[in-house]
């Protein structure tokens, strides 16, 4: 039999990475039409909502400007498509490979760490949610909802939504017990969606706490930037939106790292 | 190839290895051989250097798992109690990205999966998936994925459990090659048939600590007779029947379903038996095992 002759150089962070994401990649290279469907959540909406009840709005306006109901709904969509994206492969995936699967038990055996699991993992979830981003702003780009040249950056805008996103839902992955938890993700996805000044603006709150909260919240701070970028209405606001992403998506890699350590390397 | 000096693990206040010491060789098989919860599987995953030390010391391949982790998993294989194999990819691809984990370039991964494929006799199933393999093709897949870096030590942690005799068969045929062609074997095992069959050295492991240490017939030596006399009598009996027959052996261990009578001559401890008007349902004289030891050694039988 043929020996590995020699000793491998180490993995760098980065084709460690690169390897998890070439694990999932096969998986996905035979299950591509579940790939799909997280594409078409947001432009179901964008068609029925921007569209089609847009025909009942003249418009809002946005930091001053009139903008039309369907490209003030597209860019949320955008910012939407990233969050749902990111979302889907570090829960309810990452709880199976965990848990059920053992994966990562499988890596540890390997010279892979948990830094490299929780790099990849994120890194994986981050490329579903660009993917659908980037195929949602040709849509964008298509149908004239693009108003500005700024909206190039709204494809790197995206790419930190949905590291942000991915890395803090797989830490809170770490956390659940069953299948019954992920309710709870659930529950808290949806007012995301509804409410992050994704089919209203923000103004709608009034200038109270609620306001204040929801300004806070971390899928309206991804809105406010994808919509800023793709109108041209670029503010001060789109700087404090990428701070507070990068920000969430470094804890939450560190997060998944701890919390890895601590439930597999017992 | 393993040093542990005073290893000890715990988890809170269960303490799973009470400090043990264990030398294991190049190119040796050597086994942890104890019932369940004995800590075999604490120390395996300590050599494996995914479960830190809680204190003692502990060198795999010359190196310090604490700080050389990947290091050394980069030269071990490990083949876990469960086979925790990629369920989502085929069986050739859980070969080649296992082999990728290690950092091996893609045309060695390719090449050494085709071969371990036929080292497992599963060539034929490269393109199913792992859910549609028998357990033994199972565990025969987790093991060749074990081999994939050509380790020069594997761990393999209860690797016949769950197997039908001719599966466990074909397996130990394999690892007999291994051991010949210089790869270090550590198992554990509470099969004591198997730790004679594999096994050069080991250490019989009971609540943590070791209880002896050796090769398998300096053990059968130093701890029992040559020969075994088992007598079946009815059910319930053999506690009051086992001081009628205390004195025809050295010693006479009384299990719920039989008695054991260990001596060097085991056929004249049976005549002796009957020639006492004794009429026990069934006989049987037979070699000292491991698990004579075992039951010696801590008063329970493996199975436990």
């Amino acid at each position: 039999m043929a020996l590995v002759t020699g000793i491998p150089a180490p993995l760098t962070p980065v084709s460690a990475a690169r390897l998890l994401v070439l694990r999932n990649f096969i998986v996905y290279r035979s299950a591509w039409k579940l790939f799909l469907t997280g594409f078409l959540e947001p432009l179901l909406y964008l068609f029925s909502i921007g569209i089609g009840v847009g025909q009942l709005i003249d418009g809002f306006e946005f930091h001053g400007e009139q903008v039309p109901y369907a490209t003030f709904v597209a860019p949320a969509m955008l910012a939407t498509s990233a969050f749902n994206g990111a979302l889907l492969d570090s829960t309810f995936n990452v709880f199976f490979k965990l848990k059920y699967e053992k994966l990562y038990d499988q890596m540890l055996a390997t010279p892979l760490s948990t830094g490299d699991i929780a790099r990849g993992e994120i890194t994986w979830g981050l490329m579903r949610g660009s993917v659908y981003s980037a195929a949602f702003l040709l849509v964008m780009v298509a149908m004239g909802l693009v108003e500005s040249w700024w909206a190039l950056l709204a494809l790197p805008a995206t790419v930190l939504i949905a590291f942000a996103f991915s890395a803090v839902c797989m830490a809170l992955t770490t956390w659940m017990k069953s299948w019954q938890d992920f309710d709870k993700i659930t529950l808290a996805q949806m007012p995301l969606f509804l409410f992050s000044a994704t089919f209203f603006p923000v103004e709608a709150f009034g200038n109270g706490v609620l306001r204040w909260i929801v300004e806070a919240t971390p899928l309206f701070r991804g809105v406010v930037l994808c919509r800023e970028l793709t109108t041209g209405v670029v503010t001060w606001e789109s700087a404090v939106s990428v701070v507070y992403l990068v920000v969430m998506g470094i804890v939450g890699l560190l997060v998944v790292r701890r919390r890895l350590d601590t439930l597999l390397l017992t | 190839m393993i040093s542990a000096r005073g290893l000890r693990k715990s988890f809170g206040d269960f303490e799973a290895v009470k400090g043990i010491d264990v030398e294991v060789r190049r190119g040796e098989a050597f086994g942890f051989l104890g019932p369940n919860g004995a800590g075999k599987s604490s120390t395996m995953r300590m050599i494996a250097s995914v479960s830190p030390v809680s204190s003692g010391e502990l060198r795999i391949l010359g190196m310090d798992p604490a700080t050389d982790g990947p290091a050394i998993r980069g030269r071990l294989g490990v083949c876990p109690q469960e086979d925790t194999l990629d369920n989502e990819l085929s069986v050739f691809d859980n070969l080649y990205i296992y082999g990728r984990y290690f950092g091996i370039d893609r045309a060695t991964c390719r090449d050494r999966a085709h071969e371990l494929l036929e080292f497992a006799q599963i060539t034929d199933k490269a393109k199913a998936k792992v859910e549609n393999l028998s357990g033994g093709m199972k565990r025969r897949l987790t093991i060749a994925r074990s081999l994939i870096n050509s380790p020069d030590l594997l761990l393999l942690d209860e690797p016949t459990t769950g197997l039908d005799p001719q599966a466990r068969h074909v397996l130990w045929d394999q690892l007999f090659r291994l051991k010949q062609a210089g790869v270090t074997l550590v198992i554990t095992t509470h099969y004591m048939d198997e730790a004679e069959q594999l096994c050069d050295r080991l250490v019989v492991m009971d609540k943590g600590l070791i209880a002896a240490e050796g090769s398998p017939r300096e053990l059968i030596d130093a701890h029992s007779t040559r020969e075994v006399a088992e007598l079946r009598f009815g059910v319930g009996e053999h506690e009051a029947l086992a001081e009628k027959v205390e004195d025809l052996g050295e010693r006479v261990e009384v299990l719920p379903d039989r008695l054991l009578v260990y001596s060097d001559k085991g056929e004249e401890v049976v005549t002796a038996v009957l020639e006492r008007g004794l009429q026990p349902i069934a006989t049987l004289v037979r070699r000292s095992t491991l698990e004579d030891v075992f039951l010696r050694l801590t008063g329970r039988s493996l199975a436990d």
